[in-house]
């Protein structure tokens, strides 16, 4: 483990500038905080919870994918793609790094997505212990520890110090670069504020909730279930939650004219739109609570039926804070699994 | 990264021949600039065709992968993309990427099987790729029964190869029907699963089902009815998609996506998936 004193953060995060973007949460006019490209002057935010998720720096919500030149009946293709910039990623919360994972398994399995998996090669995660979490939280329920986060780094912040713990390759470079900046020091010095964390998240309104219930082997018990019809019944289908989540990755393939050319892009979509499974011939999922119901059914027991169990939520809480109707995952998990669930 | 070709990137295409099989279907052929076949595939995969600047959809590939030469969609004018292709005309460019999906299981469980394939408009089209398959491999299968009906003979696909082609060969039975009585028709009348009922086939067979999903489902009780088992019966499924390879989550029914575990389904699995296709 490595130390720096939290005086000289400005100091580290410069250094990491010199080779990488650099990117971390930082407070906006709304008083909340969002990932921003750090330059001289920029100051944390204290606040990891950031409104977006960082799924962003790998799956961007709306990336070009290829062009094509058109002329009469001709059509040319044109890869555009580029090798993506060097990156790090600095304050992700342990729930956030886990989605990471969530999202490689659909991304990195055969056939690989070149657009994805380039991002992710170039990208560096330094995890941040968290010391506050809030009462939206839980993560614990995925068996996450948010007081010690994975990632390329495991960086723990006390009162005047920078803890970090280099997992990988990735995060041996970085504190290589680091250089002087950082000292060796014992793991013992974050084992105070580690209990102190895992004591909050055990009083956290959250944490009771379980996964027990459900598992890739419960479509057959949660499928035709009554209750989907209240829990979906207020749902406006705005697909906030969708955008919000950390570990939603269904998108949408377009192209645009742009006059001289046609530019084949994709973005963010939400199995909670109509638009969603709409053909020619109809549609397969026309209600708005069969809609609901493949949203929380993929999260917690289709994804885990093709990933050896692993949910497809990290517990982030975004989607409760963000509902417009106060529906969320939480919800669900404690109408379907049972009265003792949470 | 330019060395590694992304599965979501086509190859160009160029529609060399279109044929015109009823009102609403055309028969599109397809080969790369230099005139090649643009991939190889099994029977009843499919593939993503586009015209940049309209959208992609996904086809099963008409053609049998015994044909070497070119890749053949038949395409039912119904929506965006079909509506343009429809307009196209012979050498106009396309972009096709594929093959996806499962195949039918042509080389194991249907080898010296008889088949019997059933169906209904333009469901013809994704097993037309395995009854010609069949027939190439003639020898490999037992006696093949083709069941296939359509709104009207004007309406029927593939009509010049059925009747030249399909019903000269030995051991291959077809059986036409149309919805209603029509003038110059003097083959039989009504809907397939009546038919299907009236034929009385014997179960010691493989059948194959495409077609609208009333059909699928009256044909199958009439499958029930003369004994057949749902591991016998397979069928193709389509659902709307668009990355073709199991990660835009579009064709997500259960644990299964339709484009990478499909389309091919044989009724008991489908029995374990949830209602939603």
């Amino acid at each position: 483990m490595y130390r720096i004193a939290k005086d000289s953060i400005n100091l580290l995060f410069a250094k990491i500038a010199e080779e990488n973007a650099l990117y971390l949460p930082v407070d906006n006019e709304k008083g909340s905080s969002e990932y921003k490209k750090w330059e001289d002057g920029t100051v944390m935010s204290e606040k990891l919870n950031t409104v977006r998720s960082p799924k962003d720096f790998f799956f961007p919500q709306v990336e070009n994918l290829m062009e094509f030149k058109t002329e009469g009946k001709n059509i040319q293709l044109i890869d555009i793609r580029e090798d993506s910039e060097d990156f790090v990623v600095f304050g992700v919360r342990a729930c956030d790094v886990k989605s990471f994972e969530v999202l490689d398994n659909v991304f990195l399995n055969e056939p690989v997505d070149t657009y994805y998996k380039n991002r992710r090669e170039h990208g560096v995660i330094i995890a941040l212990a968290c010391t506050r979490p809030a009462e939206t939280c839980f993560c614990g329920t995925f068996g996450i520890d948010a007081a010690s986060p994975a990632g390329d780094i495991s960086a723990w912040m006390t009162d005047d110090t920078l803890y970090l713990e280099p997992n990988t390759e990735k995060g041996e470079k970085i504190i290589a670069l680091l250089g002087d900046l950082v000292t060796e020091c014992g793991a013992e010095a974050v084992e105070a504020q580690q209990e102190s964390t895992r004591r909050i998240m055990k009083k956290l309104p959250l944490a009771d909730l379980t996964t027990d219930a459900f598992g890739g082997d419960k479509t057959e018990e949660f499928f035709n279930a009554p209750e989907w019809a209240t829990l979906s019944e207020s749902c406006l289908g705005c697909g906030t939650c969708t955008f919000v989540c950390p570990t939603c990755q269904c998108y949408d393939i377009k192209d645009f004219n742009t006059g001289k050319g046609v530019i084949r892009y994709r973005c963010w979509d939400s199995c909670m739109y109509s638009e969603f499974t709409r053909m020619a011939h109809g549609n397969n999922r026309l209600s708005q609570l069969e809609r609901f119901r493949q949203r929380f059914m993929h999260k917690l027991v289709y994804y885990p039926a093709n990933n050896d169990g692993m949910f497809s939520c990290v517990g982030c809480g975004r989607c409760l804070a963000k509902c417009p109707i106060s529906m969320n995952i939480v919800k669900v998990m404690k109408t379907l699994g049972g009265k003792n669930n949470g | 990264m330019a060395e590694i070709r992304d599965p979501l990137m086509p190859v160009i295409g160029v529609i060399t021949d279109i044929r015109i099989d009823t009102p609403d279907i055309k028969t599109f052929r397809v080969v790369t600039p230099d005139g090649k076949k643009a991939f190889d595939h099994r029977p009843g995969q499919c593939a993503m065709l586009s015209i940049p600047g309209v959208g992609e959809a996904m086809f099963s590939i008409t053609s049998s992968p015994t044909n070497t030469e070119y890749m053949e969609f038949s395409i039912k004018k119904c929506g965006c993309v079909t509506e343009w292709l429809h307009q196209a005309e012979v050498g106009q460019y396309v972009t096709v990427r594929g093959p996806y999906g499962n195949p039918f299981p042509v080389d194991d469980v249907f080898a010296g099987k008889n088949l019997l394939f059933i169906a209904g408009g333009v469901g013809l089209a994704p097993l037309r790729s395995v009854i010609n398959y069949c027939r190439h491999y003639r020898d490999r299968y037992g006696k093949i029964d083709i069941v296939y009906g359509s709104r009207s003979k004007d309406d029927l696909l593939d009509y010049r190869e059925i009747i030249e082609e399909w019903a000269t060969d030995e051991n291959v039975n077809v059986h036409l029907t149309i919805d209603r009585e029509q003038e110059g028709w003097d083959g039989h009348v009504g809907f397939v699963p009546n038919y299907v009922k009236e034929l009385g086939f014997d179960t010691d067979k493989v059948a194959v089902l495409c077609g609208p999903p009333i059909m699928i489902k009256f044909t199958l009780s009439g499958l029930y009815e003369l004994g057949f088992e749902k591991t016998q019966i397979y069928t193709t499924l389509e659902l709307r998609m668009k990355c073709g390879i199991g990660k835009c989550g579009r064709c997500n029914v259960g644990s299964k996506y339709v484009c990478k575990d499909g389309p091919v389904f044989r009724f008991d699995e489908l029995d374990e998936l949830p209602d939603e296709y």
